[in-house]
């Protein structure tokens, strides 16, 4: 029989679904409820617009670039949607417009980066700073969204009732069909294992004819697009919008990609690994507020540990692999 | 009938003329070796072929129909694939996806089949006789490996002509002739192969026809049986055979020897060498010869203290001392030139002058500045030594050509004034001439009584410039021979044990 032998490359995020049983095992342990069914789905619920937005930033990451737009695009389509209805405009057409302009910005940032070859880390760093400015342009101060029917169709009618007091509500749901379908993508696809190639070496990738241009605009694309559903998701979790809203949040994406076990250097990681870098996230959350003694900001503490790990984990599996093929 | 042919084609870069009217042509079932050295255009040539850039006049013609590539993807659909010096693929995907990327078989619904990849990816490889787990990631593999990999997917498509850019830089001997034997496999089949490489034995190998360029221009194209390997070096440098035989008769080797300078007495290092003794005096060259992987380069880091020495003792000038540092070798005043001047060596974005001042700044301490003028007057002068091509010393190092490159690391430790320097293939990847003048000027520095250590892994240059030579295999020192012995017989005969 052949000898079965673990490959290196899924150690990584072998590591953060393993680190995500300890945690959820810890709260169970130490809390009564922890376990039952309604925390782990509130735990998607509370982070199904974070999940959606690290969708995108996974895929940037992994062709070697960065987002740090998806804050700002977030409370920008936010904002505007929950404008747009307070005016009056219909809600399914506040939330067309608020997608296509987060897909002609991701389009945008993508086209500067590679058309004149400008750091990625520079163009969306200024895509944050405009956007963020057009967020306060559309309303200084936060805007609820009440009474407005395509809501409540969606609070009401599009939330499936799986026992008593568990629902699965409809952004759970499209998280959910957004992360299968990028995973879909990003491993069957031609245009998602581009993506990987370029991450992985861009120049081998230019002579092994792959098309590196078309698909980065393309990535940085959908992650326009990721960040803006995950504002419009945001606008339908709080029901309001607030252009002060998300601030600094790229950086938990880029830290829950990376304890979702994607190399940030590129080319290295899965898609999929990012849930269980947002439930890490969740989870860790939910154990402080479970205990409701600890100082909240221990979240950051412990994440910031996390990623520190991760990232050393990383390090050392690229070591151990080099000196394999060494001795080859 | 001829499948490539290539009629005055020029490039033009930025008012310089890389290529100045070139006819070239290949036919369908043979090696054809392009040779030159480094500048004369063979990789300008091969871009414009391949379409990463277009030529500014003449034009290319495959398969009988003229044809204008925009990129190697267009000439890749033609039939026309490259396999690039430095491997050029993804070591992180799985060798499958490195040999289907971009052209992967699909389901109906338009999803790449994995285990379709699979298959696909297994019979690029047995074409080459290949048996591996296509599975593993690519950087699991040997370099070797890696290199039969990029040729798996350069034949994957309909390739009618295959380009080998200096495929076996980076292969030992055995895994030279594997890829020989893929190559001549391939022209069985009826494939045209165009081969770039620096090593002449080589070309003799497999090559049937070979074309020479030379500054530009077509020197001309000639069968291999026909063309005695000192006139196509002769050609490729623009010398008589005469003048070459006067370079090489040039290098007068030093007969007189002072005291030991250095010995160590069984330094080794577990894992990495056995324990071996080195002695080296004053004004004597010693060779280190061995294949790729015989502990040569080893050897060389165990004295230099990068790769500190755990078993043994060694001396320097009669002084007991412990090299467990490169600080240490530098204050001792030894020097070592490393293999890979890419890596180990140049400061790419530095001028000549700060690359030439920085070890001797580096043994001085930073306190110790120098004057600008101080480092202008040190550069000019080794460049004026060493015969370094270049304008002035405030010239980035990354335009120079290899050779030079190689001569301005020389002149950085010259300048720290060592004892003992040891060169590590100073000679590798640099043309015939500026081997030439590297190799004498090494003579040069024993007759100012340096004590030399040389490696290199071209025989010949170890016969030629060395007074003893110590003889490595399989990372143990298995004879040595000095004086009258060294011949390229003797030095094989120990090696092949």
């Amino acid at each position: 029989m052949k000898q079965f032998k673990f490959p290196m490359r899924y150690v990584p995020i072998s590591a953060t679904i393993l680190v995500f049983f300890i945690v959820y095992l810890i709260g169970i342990i130490c809390f009564d409820n922890f376990g039952s069914p309604k925390v782990f789905m509130n735990l998607f619920l509370n982070y199904a617009y974070l999940g959606i937005a690290v969708i995108g930033t996974a895929l940037v990451i992994l062709t070697g670039g960065i987002d740090l737009s998806v804050g700002s695009v977030i409370a920008f389509t936010s904002i505007l949607i929950a404008k747009m209805i307070n005016t009056g405009c219909n809600a399914l057409a506040a939330i067309a417009l608020a997608l296509v302009i987060g897909i002609l910005f991701g389009m945008l940032q993508g086209w500067l980066i590679h058309s004149f070859s400008l750091p990625p880390f520079l163009v969306t760093l200024a895509g944050m700073f405009f956007i963020r400015g057009c967020g306060f342009i559309v309303s200084e101060e936060s805007l609820s969204i009440q009474n407005d029917p395509v809501f409540s169709f969606i609070q009401d009618n599009l939330t499936i009732t799986l026992s008593k007091g568990l629902h699965l509500r409809f952004i759970v749901m499209l998280y959910v069909a957004v992360l299968i379908i990028a995973v879909i993508f990003s491993q069957r696809t031609r245009a998602g294992r581009s993506i990987y190639a370029i991450g992985d070496n861009e120049l081998a990738a230019t002579l092994m004819g792959i098309p590196v241009g078309r698909t980065k605009i393309m990535t940085y694309t959908i992650a326009g697009f990721c960040s803006a559903l995950a504002g419009v998701v945001y606008a339908i979790y709080l029901k309001a919008g607030n252009p002060l809203n998300c601030v600094g949040l790229e950086m938990d994406a880029i830290a829950a990609v990376v304890i979702g076990g994607t190399l940030l250097t590129g080319g290295v990681g899965y898609v999929f690994g990012s849930l269980f870098g947002v439930l890490v996230l969740g989870l860790i959350q939910t154990l402080i507020q479970f205990n409701g003694h600890i100082n909240s900001w221990w979240t950051r503490i412990i994440v910031g540990l996390l990623v520190l790990a991760f990232i050393f984990m990383q390090n050392l599996i690229t070591k151990i692999s080099k000196s394999k093929s060494k001795s080859h | 009938m001829d499948l490539l042919q290539t009629k005055s084609v020029e490039k033009q870069f930025l008012g310089v003329k890389a290529l100045k009217g070139v006819d070239f042509s290949v036919k369908a079932g043979e090696i054809h070796a392009l040779m030159g050295e480094n500048g004369a255009g063979k990789s300008t040539l091969i871009k414009i072929i391949t379409g990463v850039y277009p030529a500014s006049a003449g034009s290319v013609y495959f398969n009988g129909k003229e044809c204008k590539f925009r990129s190697p993807l267009d000439a890749e659909h033609a039939g026309i694939s490259t396999v690039y010096q430095e491997v050029n693929l993804l070591p992180d995907l799985s060798v499958a996806e490195n040999i289907c990327i971009g052209r992967e078989p699909r389901t109906k619904l338009g999803f790449i089949s994995k285990k379709q990849r699979k298959v696909q990816a297994r019979k690029a490889l047995a074409r080459l006789d290949i048996d591996i787990n296509v599975g593993e990631n690519l950087s699991s593999y040997s370099i070797a490996i890696q290199q039969l990999v990029a040729i798996a997917r350069a034949l994957d498509v309909d390739c009618k002509l295959l380009i080998l850019d200096e495929p076996t830089s980076s292969l030992d001997e055995n895994e030279v002739k594997e890829l020989f034997k893929v190559m001549k496999k391939l022209r069985e089949e009826g494939m045209a192969i165009i081969f770039i490489t620096h090593f002449l034995d080589q070309v003799y190998e497999v090559s049937d026809r070979i074309t020479i360029l030379r500054d530009g221009q077509l020197v001309g194209s000639y069968d291999a049986k026909d063309l005695p390997r000192i006139e196509m070096v002769a050609k490729m440098i623009g010398k008589t055979p005469e003048e070459i035989n006067q370079m090489q008769a040039g290098i007068v080797k030093n007969t007189k020897f002072g005291d030991v300078v250095y010995e160590a007495k069984g330094i080794g290092r577990v894992g990495t060498v056995s324990p071996v003794d080195v002695s080296v005096r004053a004004g004597e060259q010693l060779g280190l010869a061995g294949l790729l992987g015989s502990g040569r380069s080893e050897i060389a880091q165990i004295i230099f203290g990068v790769d500190p020495h755990d078993s043994g003792t060694m001396t320097m000038c009669g002084n007991s001392v412990n090299f467990n540092s490169p600080q240490k070798a530098v204050k001792a005043k030894v020097a070592l030139i490393a293999e890979d001047r890419k890596v180990t060596g140049i400061i790419p974005d530095l001028t000549i002058r700060e690359n030439i001042i920085l070890a001797l700044q580096a043994s001085n301490g930073i306190w110790k500045t120098m004057s600008l003028k101080q480092q202008e007057e040190m550069a000019d002068k080794y460049i004026k030594l060493l015969r370094i091509k270049t304008p002035s010393g405030e010239q980035l190092i990354k335009h120079l050509s290899g050779g030079n490159q190689q001569k301005v690391l020389i002149a950085r430790w010259l300048a720290t004034n060592p004892r003992l320097l040891i060169l590590d293939e100073p000679t590798r990847g640099i043309d015939v001439g500026a081997k030439a003048e590297i190799e004498s000027l090494t003579q040069e520095l024993c007759g100012e009584g340096m004590a030399v250590i040389f490696i290199s892994s071209e025989l010949e240059e170890v016969v030629r410039d060395c007074d003893r030579v110590i003889v490595l295999r399989d990372r143990k020192k298995v004879g040595e021979v000095a004086g009258e012995d060294i011949s390229l017989k003797n030095i094989m005969k120990l090696i092949a044990g």
